[in-house]
């Protein structure tokens, strides 16, 4: 099947005052169809730069990209965004949520700005649709702060999810989450994962990449390793074993 | 984006920060509502003056005897006595485009009735006169042509003369005496007030021209010639007309000064509305600054606002909002702001233009045009300064706004 991305020879440069930065020196990689990567490394190994061109947000210096078979390497800024729009899904450390705005309107948001718009009560059904599929359909009037952070997060991917991405991006989709939301959100991306839905996330914690398919490593803006993941957890059993750890603590006080 | 959707979200924004909101729009409420005050107190004034300017009369053109000068001394004006009744009959026949005239001798006597007597202002008139300045009566009727040959004794007075001669009944038919010659009352006119050099106009006993001249003053010439000319439009011509003529039947040589002086009425307008006229450019520039203060004021908050949410606008542009998407959203935002403190401040300068009037008296007029204007220059002020920011949040950059703290 053909990759879904895939990337030449890529460099970024940035230029900082007289410093010049290469945050990334050369990456060739492709993910195809279905796939579920972890991009990992250390700050300043250029994983972060990575994901910015991966998701359209920034262009590459030199080399190419083709994001489901379209060069997107030369596209203006007002082409990026509408990639973003149609074909990629962010999910963010963060959240990145707007806040005192209901979860539906949050899910709602990526479709204000589709080119060919859609009536506001399909808007509706879509949003609530993808709301079901994070299994938050009955916090839809929710705004974020009445959330917990494993369910704000969730309204994230419902978001992410809404506009039928070819690829769904998440950067640290748990760096702001307990061990036990982690398993939860990363089971949520397994499942997603299992649908066909291709997904590529930074993180820098070995056992959150170990919920993925794939391992690419990379160090001073190359890629040194790629690896598929042997001895994969799953979300139903870590959390399984979470719950008889935990039980053990309560037993033996 | 969809406009409405848009304006949802503005409306939205705006009322997270009610407080700031609103102390925004109160910059521009202010503006908005001081222009239309302002310019409501001046266009007032102007209107006031317009209606003393018609109670003049309808294409009126004055005609005043000169000045003569004898070695060296020179008398004030309608002392030249070269001023006659056949000059403005010749008027009324010789010029192109007058309607009619009225020769007009002034005076002031002492007149008394009843056992009353009052110093009042004798206008000696042609029939027309009461036409020439719209002037209706409030009862009885206009002396004649025939009352004007025959020099009848008789008179129509204005509504002081009545209440000071005549306070306990009805004049019509009654008889006053000026330098002891009886006058028929034969009407009284309906009051018109203050002139425009405030005199009271009221204050007046206008008899047929010829008894004036030939029964009580005994003089020949005459102060003044009212005309009226067909349209305002032929004003200029029938100056010019009166001019020519007057200068050849006085026999006055080229270079030589007019005997005699003719205002129309619009100079006459012209000079008396000048005043008011600069008082309301005045007023409005005075209060336009304060609506650009305001402006000022919403630029500064829309800056904030855009610093404030630059996470929110990089979490927009992640999802495909465009750079326009973003200029549009914080434009609207601004002109959704200043438009509405523009509503309100017509409500408030209309409110204090009305309580203006009932307090301090003075005379207001709020027009649509000036309504109309302070709506849509609020709504440009919402635009001229809300550009700015909304085009600085459309230039951000989505990776730096999504990593913003």
């Amino acid at each position: 099947m053909a990759a879904v991305i895939k990337l030449e020879n890529v460099h970024k440069t940035y230029h900082t005052g007289e410093v010049e930065v290469l945050a990334v020196r050369g990456v060739t990689l492709e993910i195809a169809p279905g796939e579920f990567v972890a991009i990992m490394g250390a700050s300043g190994s250029g994983k972060s730069t990575m994901m910015n061109i991966i998701g359209c947000l920034d262009r590459p210096t030199e080399g190419s990209y083709f994001l489901d078979g379209v060069d997107v390497s030369h596209l203006d800024r007002d082409e990026l965004a509408a990639i973003r729009n149609k074909k990629l899904g962010f999910v963010f450390q963060g959240f990145n949520l707007l806040s005192r705005t209901s979860a539906l309107e949050n899910v709602e948001l990526p479709m204000l700005y589709t080119h060919d718009r859609l009536s506001a009560a399909v808007q509706r059904e879509h949003a609530i649709h993808a709301l079901q599929i994070v299994g938050l359909a009955d916090r839809a009037d929710h705004h974020p702060n009445q959330l917990s952070g494993g369910q704000q997060q969730r309204v994230a991917i419902a978001r992410a999810l809404v506009n039928k991405p070819a690829v769904l991006l998440a950067d640290e989709p748990t760096g702001n989450l307990d061990t036990r939301t982690s398993a939860e959100v990363m089971g949520v991306f397994q499942k997603l994962n299992d649908t066909g839905i291709t997904i590529v996330m930074v993180t820098h914690e070995l056992d959150i990449a170990a919920f993925t398919k794939r391992n690419v490593i990379m160090r001073d803006g190359l890629v040194v390793n790629d690896t598929l993941v042997e001895r994969r957890s799953f979300a139903e059993e870590a959390l399984r074993n979470l719950q008889q750890a935990q039980q053990a603590v309560k037993l033996s006080v | 984006m969809r406009i409405a959707a848009t304006l949802r979200m503005a409306l939205r924004a705006l009322r997270r920060n009610k407080l700031r909101s609103t102390l925004t729009a109160l910059g521009i409420i202010i503006g908005v509502g001081a222009v239309i005050a302002m310019v409501g107190i001046g266009n007032g004034a102007k209107s006031q003056v317009e209606a003393q300017i018609a109670s003049l009369g309808q294409n009126v053109i004055l005609v005043f005897a000169g000045n003569w000068s004898s070695s060296g001394a020179r008398s004030g004006w309608g002392s030249a006595g070269t001023m006659m009744v056949d000059d403005a009959l010749a008027i009324a026949r010789e010029v192109p485009g007058v309607i009619t005239v009225s020769p007009e001798v002034r005076d002031r006597q002492q007149v008394l009735a009843n056992g009353l007597n009052w110093n009042t202002q004798i206008l000696g008139e042609g029939p027309d006169y009461l036409d020439i300045r719209q002037w209706a009566l409030a009862e009885g009727a206009m002396f004649t042509d025939q009352d004007v040959r025959g020099t009848t004794k008789v008179c129509i007075i204005g509504k002081t003369v009545a209440d000071q001669l005549f306070p306990n009944e009805a004049p019509v038919g009654m008889t006053l005496r000026i330098r002891n010659i009886p006058f028929k009352v034969l009407g009284v006119l309906s009051p018109k007030g203050l002139s425009v050099m405030g005199q009271d106009q009221d204050d007046v006993v206008i008899v047929p021209y010829t008894s004036e001249m030939k029964r009580v003053t005994k003089r020949t010439n005459l102060s003044s010639i009212s005309v009226q000319s067909a349209t305002p439009e032929f004003s200029d011509s029938v100056q010019r007309g009166i001019a020519e003529l007057l200068r050849q039947r006085h026999r006055i040589g080229a270079g030589r000064d007019d005997d005699f002086t003719i205002r129309g009425q619009q100079e006459i307008a012209d000079a008396a509305t000048a005043t008011t006229r600069i008082m309301t450019v005045l007023l409005g520039a005075i209060a336009s600054v304060s609506l650009i203060v305001g402006g000022i004021g919403i630029m500064n908050i829309m800056l904030v606002s855009v610093t404030e949410r630059t996470r929110e606008i990089g979490i927009r542009m992640a999802v495909g909002a465009h750079g326009r998407d973003i200029l549009l959203q914080f434009l609207i935002e601004a002109i959704t702001l200043s438009s509405l403190g523009g509503v309100i401040g017509i409500g408030l300068g209309i409110g204090s233009a009305k309580l203006l009037s009932a307090l301090a008296g003075w005379p207001t007029l709020v027009s649509v045009t000036s309504v109309a204007l302070a709506f849509l220059f609020s709504a440009a002020v919402g635009v001229f300064f809300g550009f700015y920011p909304a085009r600085k949040a459309s230039n951000l950059d989505p990776i730096d706004a999504l990593r913003y703290e």
